[in-house]
């Protein structure tokens, strides 16, 4: 396998272009919202709403103020994207095998294998995949999978004006956010940490992300989970339900025979 | 900037990664406050009051650069005892006059400047004529005609002109280089500013003191010998009323610092995408024709060649070439009939006799007075007052529109708010209205020329589809086909466009072969033109220092000749970095007018002695025996820094050695503006011409020269109008670009943003029983409009001279043709302008909104 890499989003220099979904949305031929007649979403500058089977980057506008505009007063911006987790619940829970882990340590469903099952969609901690209304099968960023396997830089990297997404091996990019975080903290942002990173306190279950964020406020703020979870770490628990379940309704049956036996035998004595 | 320039901001932010601190100043809390690291929040059109602020914070705290101001600007200028501040006269300097010319140039008054000139050797004058602001519409005339006429008309009809220049000298002006003369600049500007406090400045813009004041301390500690500071705006600052005059305070205050003609520091313009630069070098401007020299007027002393050149011509500075400027550009115009016995065609040069800006024509139009009309590239429709605008295009006989897709402005007779109302039948409607599809930026061959003054060549990459055409094949088409309806003409008026020199088809033989399109003109052939020639041999020029006067050289304008190498090279496209960034003036990269310089009057990167002020922001310097650098000198090439300054002599021999601003006649920087300006020597806070309020600072309200054109469908709010009371300013979002005609149709960019909307605050919406995505009305005195709320605390209520004043937004993209459409913004907006350049102030003015 060649080196693994990703996409390093430093949410401090965003400044809300969405320059990342259209590039995107150009080079994947991904289709528009009602032929472009969207309507307005009333969240802040979002229309796009959303990752899904059409949008493989989505710009969050996060407006915090505080009434006087004085306590606070910020405007968080953040281009979202599939995480490329390094242990990706989608890949597990694929029945065909669509989904794969390429040369790049990369997650990429292939689209002539789907077969639109949409078991993924569920598996997914980031809500990152949807069925696409034109290919009916379930889709998400392939970190340009194809510009990859020629030598370019993915489309929403190579268009983001001011740096804030930055493409390339996962271990620099890590190098990289280390020291731009202690840069920020430098200057006073005490906040600003990694979501992504072995040893976040964050994402360890799924192994790190090989796309991940510099943030300066709660995952959650973000729309991010605290404790990305795995759809296996659910077996323990789902088959534990499962054998509650059948022992409550075995004994709800005992209980109802015994009942009815007990009506009978009632019966019986009157 | 981020939510204009967003490609531009790349380098803002780069800045910032390295440390810089970013300050931005807005009514409203935008994607710049969000990456900035001060956010000051002020009322819309009360920058002035803000810039002022700074500056009297700058000279009363001693924060200014005294070696710099002393020896750089005309701080120490003695201004005449006649002139009168509007410290004296509440708001209005001295010599203002009614004004009595053509009231379709829309002035309220006018100014006279005699009293705001230098005072000097009896004979005074130290600037271009008013000419470079406006286009003589004003009955007074500054400068030049005042001096010893006698002398003058002695003077041999030239070529060469130099006896003209000559006979144009003036007196040195007097200095006090300790700045404590009374009458000095700086004194006159410390006085003017002096009620500028940060508690005036809280009151005037509802920017708190505190952030104010943090502001100001940001600024200053960034600013002198180690560091600069940059000031970008967005072109929306000059849409005032008082718009040149908010650039000009930005101007003195960085000139105060010490930001001027040094790496990093200056004054950004953030003009278009669509090299609106470039369209004002070679110039689409009805008063001024190539490198800025003024369009020929039948309102000045401009009869004859030698009136234009005596009128126009700067004695001293670079400017004292203007006659070879003046004369090449009439030999690229009519070429070999312009000869040196018919004062080289200068009577068949078309002279303007009044406004013919954008809102002066459209207003000219709505009075029938205007047959037809090319809107290549613009959308009228959805501009400034659209209701008047359109009901305009209406009075047209004929109306060309060549663009990418049908325009509100093609389609405004059947597809127009008030035709589909039935207020308006299209029966109604006479215009024949012409659609031409054009091709787009990468079907042609062409040049942008960027905000810095890079000239950047495109290359074609492919075909435009179907008819579509480019820029350069329809006017060339179009000159063609009128040079042959003309060419049987014996009229005098047509003898000129007869003359005219037009010769950019392909030799025979070079036509491109990779293409099916035919007749496109050969571009390179204009940039010759363009860059220059000698008349006889067609040999090219190395740039403008090898002009004539006498016609033996071609050179359509002036500031871009330099631009090819002598073997026809075309250096727009150079694509060579340095390396690392270092030293960073890139000057392989692209072409930058004049002469390849990246840092204009980059001579005030060093030190009078000639060393640079400090290592960190060195630049150019004097080696002992010239000037060098990382960059083009700006400045006479071997001119020591200890050369004496010499009034007997003409142009740049007249300036000293320490005076950087070789296009001022006095070489240096003005803080105080004698000339140039119609609305005063320095800039002073007026209200917008809609405003909640009576101007706190004078008594004076607005702008006293203002423009307005005064119509039943160009109504005006008065100050505190209640059916008025919220502040609106208008603007544009990243997502989209202009009227939307390149962003609306294109589903991409259509789904980022595709409903009109209105920013509120929280707190207006709970007084007006608003929700967030509520449909409201907005109303105007020129019209009303529909859009759906976007309630956010990014948006703000001022308090403002004491009460509470909400101020709203809205973005101006939309309009009834595209893949999304919405009601035009600019149907608010009115037609009033600045008195300088016909600015609009669609950025500022008044409106209600209720829930629809």
């Amino acid at each position: 396998m060649a080196e693994a890499m990703g996409f390093f989003t430093d949410t401090t220099v965003c400044i809300g272009c969405k320059a990342c979904e259209v590039a995107c949305k150009e080079w994947n031929q991904l289709p528009s919202w009602n032929g472009g007649a969207n309507t307005l979403s009333g969240n802040s500058y979002d229309n796009t709403r959303r990752l899904d089977g059409m949008h493989w980057r989505h710009v969050q506008f996060i407006e915090q103020f505080s009434p006087d505009r004085t306590q606070q007063a910020r405007w968080l911006l953040m281009s979202d994207v599939c995480k490329h987790c390094v242990r990706a619940g989608c890949l597990e829970v694929c029945p065909t095998g669509a989904i794969i882990r390429t040369e790049f340590d990369t997650v990429v469903i292939q689209s002539d294998v789907c077969n639109g099952c949409r078991y993924c969609i569920g598996a997914c901690p980031f809500g990152v995949i949807e069925i696409n209304p034109v290919s009916h099968t379930a889709q998400k960023c392939t970190l340009c999978y194809d510009r990859l396997q020629v030598g370019l830089t993915p489309a929403c990297a190579k268009a983001c004006p001011t740096a804030s997404i930055q493409f390339g091996p996962v271990r620099e990019l890590q190098q990289r956010a280390q020291a731009r975080v202690q840069q920020l903290q430098s200057q006073g942002v005490k906040d600003a940490y990694l979501y992504g990173t072995p040893g976040d306190g964050h994402t360890e279950e799924l192994g790190s992300l090989n796309a991940f964020f510099l943030l300066i406020d709660r995952p959650e703020v973000y729309g991010l989970p605290a404790k990305p979870k795995m759809p296996s770490r659910n077996l323990f628990s789902g088959s534990a339900f499962s054998i509650v379940g059948a022992l409550v309704i075995g004994l709800l049956g005992v209980f109802n025979f015994r009942q009815r036996r007990m009506a009978q035998t009632g019966d019986g004595h009157s | 900037m981020a939510e204009c320039h967003p490609v531009a901001f790349r380098w803002a932010m780069q800045a910032k990664l390295k440390g810089a601190k970013i300050i931005h100043v807005d009514p409203r809390f935008t994607r710049t406050s969000a990456v900035a690291d001060l956010y000051a929040p002020v009322r819309a059109g009360s920058d002035i009051a803000f810039l002022g602020g700074l500056i009297r914070y700058v000279i009363e705290n001693n924060k200014y650069f005294r070696d710099y101001v002393v020896n750089y600007t005309n701080a120490s200028t003695i201004i005449n005892d006649d002139y009168k501040d509007s410290e004296d006269l509440d708001g209005v300097f001295s010599g203002l006059l009614a004004y009595n010319g053509d009231p379709m140039n829309g002035f309220k008054a006018q100014y006279d400047n005699k009293t705001w000139q230098y005072k000097r050797a009896p004979i005074g004058d130290q600037g271009r004529s008013a000419a470079t602001a406006q286009s003589g519409e004003q009955s007074t005339q500054s400068g030049q005609q005042t001096q010893s006429g006698a002398q003058t008309q002695a003077v041999p009809k030239g070529p060469p002109f130099d006896e003209l220049v000559r006979s144009l000298r003036q007196g040195a002006p007097e200095r006090d280089e300790t700045l404590e003369n009374p009458r000095c600049v700086f004194q006159i500007v410390r006085r003017h500013f002096a009620r500028y406090t940060p508690e005036m400045v809280e009151r005037v813009t509802g920017c708190p003191r505190d952030v104010f004041l943090k502001v100001a301390e940001t600024l200053t500690a960034n600013s002198g010998p180690e560091r600069t500071s940059t000031f970008c705006y967005a072109v929306a600052w000059t849409q005032h009323t008082y718009g040149v005059q908010m650039i000009g305070a930005a101007a003195l205050l960085q000139l105060l610092l010490g930001n001027m003609g040094r790496p990093g520091g200056g004054i950004l313009a953030l003009r278009g995408h669509a090299t609106i630069q470039g369209s004002t070098d070679v110039p689409t401007l009805y008063h001024s024709i190539h490198g800025y020299m003024p369009a020929p007027t039948a309102l000045k002393s401009h009869d004859t060649l030698q009136d234009y050149l005596k009128t126009e011509t700067l004695p001293t500075s670079y400017w004292a070439n203007t006659p070879k400027f003046l004369v090449s550009y009439l030999k690229s115009m009519y070429g070999d009939a312009a000869t040196k016995d018919n004062d080289f065609g200068y009577d068949w040069h078309p002279k303007i006799d009044g406004d013919y800006s954008h809102m002066a024509m459209m207003i000219r139009m709505g009075d029938g007075k205007v047959k037809g009309m090319f809107a290549m590239g613009q959308n009228p429709a959805t501009s400034i007052n659209g209701r008047l605008q359109r009901k305009a295009l209406g009075q047209l006989d004929w109306l060309v529109v060549k663009d990418n897709f049908e325009t509100e402005t093609a389609a405004f007779w059947y597809s127009a708010p008030e035709v589909k109302s039935g207020e308006i039948p299209s029966a109604s409607i006479k215009t024949e209205v012409f659609l031409f599809p054009s091709a787009q930026i990468a079907e042609m061959d062409g040049s942008f020329t960027n905000t810095q003054r890079w000239i950047q060549w495109h290359e074609k990459a492919a075909d435009p589809p179907g008819d579509c055409r480019s820029d350069p094949w329809f006017t060339h088409q179009l000159a063609l086909r009128l040079k042959k309806l003309y060419a049987d003409s014996t009229a005098p008026r047509d003898q000129g466009f007869k003359n005219l020199l037009w010769n950019f088809d392909y030799e025979a033989g070079q036509y491109p072969t990779d293409t099916r399109i035919q007749g496109e003109p050969d571009v390179e052939k204009i940039v010759r033109e363009i860059h220059g020639y000698i008349s006889q041999s067609k040999e090219l020029l190395n740039g403008f220092a090898d002009l004539k006067d006498d016609g033996s050289t071609t050179c359509a304008s002036w500031i871009y000749s330099g631009l090819m190498t002598k073997d026809g090279k075309n250096k727009a496209r150079n694509r060579q970095p340095d390396p690392d960034n270092k030293p960073g003036s890139h000057l392989n990269w692209a072409y930058s007018w004049p002469a390849n310089r990246r840092i204009f009057y980059n001579r005030a990167s060093a030190r009078p002695d000639g060393q640079p002020w400090s290592e960190r922001k060195k630049w150019v310097w004097w080696d002992g025996a010239k000037w060098t650098g990382y960059d083009v000198p700006d400045f006479a090439a071997t001119k020591a820094p200890n050369a004496p300054q010499n009034y007997d002599a003409t142009g740049l021999d007249a300036l000293a050695g320490t005076d950087p601003f070789i296009m001022k006649a006095d070489g240096r920087a003005w803080l105080f503006t004698p000339t140039g300006l119609v609305d005063g020597p320095l800039p002073t806070h007026y209200e917008p011409i809609e405003t909640p309020i009576q101007n706190p600072l004078y008594k004076q309200q607005n702008n006293p020269i203002v423009k307005y054109w005064e119509r039943d469908n160009n109504k005006i709010a008065k100050q505190g109008d209640p059916a008025y009371p919220i502040i609106i300013t208008t603007y544009r979002l990243t997502e989209h670009h202009l009227s939307g005609v390149m962003s609306r149709w294109l589903p991409w960019l259509a789904e980022l943003q595709p409903e009109l909307f209105i920013e509120m605050s929280p707190e207006l919406a709970q007084e007006k029983g608003i929700q967030n995505l509520d449909f409201v009305k907005v109303t105007s005195p020129r019209g009303a409009i529909r859009a759906k709320a976007l309630v956010t605390r990014r948006l703000r209520p001022f308090v403002i001279d004491g009460k509470t004043v909400h101020h709203i937004g809205m973005p101006w993209h939309w309009g009834y043709q595209g893949v999304v459409t919405g009601d035009v913004t600019n149907d608010l907006t009115a037609m009033v302008a600045d008195p300088n350049v016909s600015m609009h102030e669609g950025k500022s003015f008044m409106c209600n909104v209720e829930k629809a």
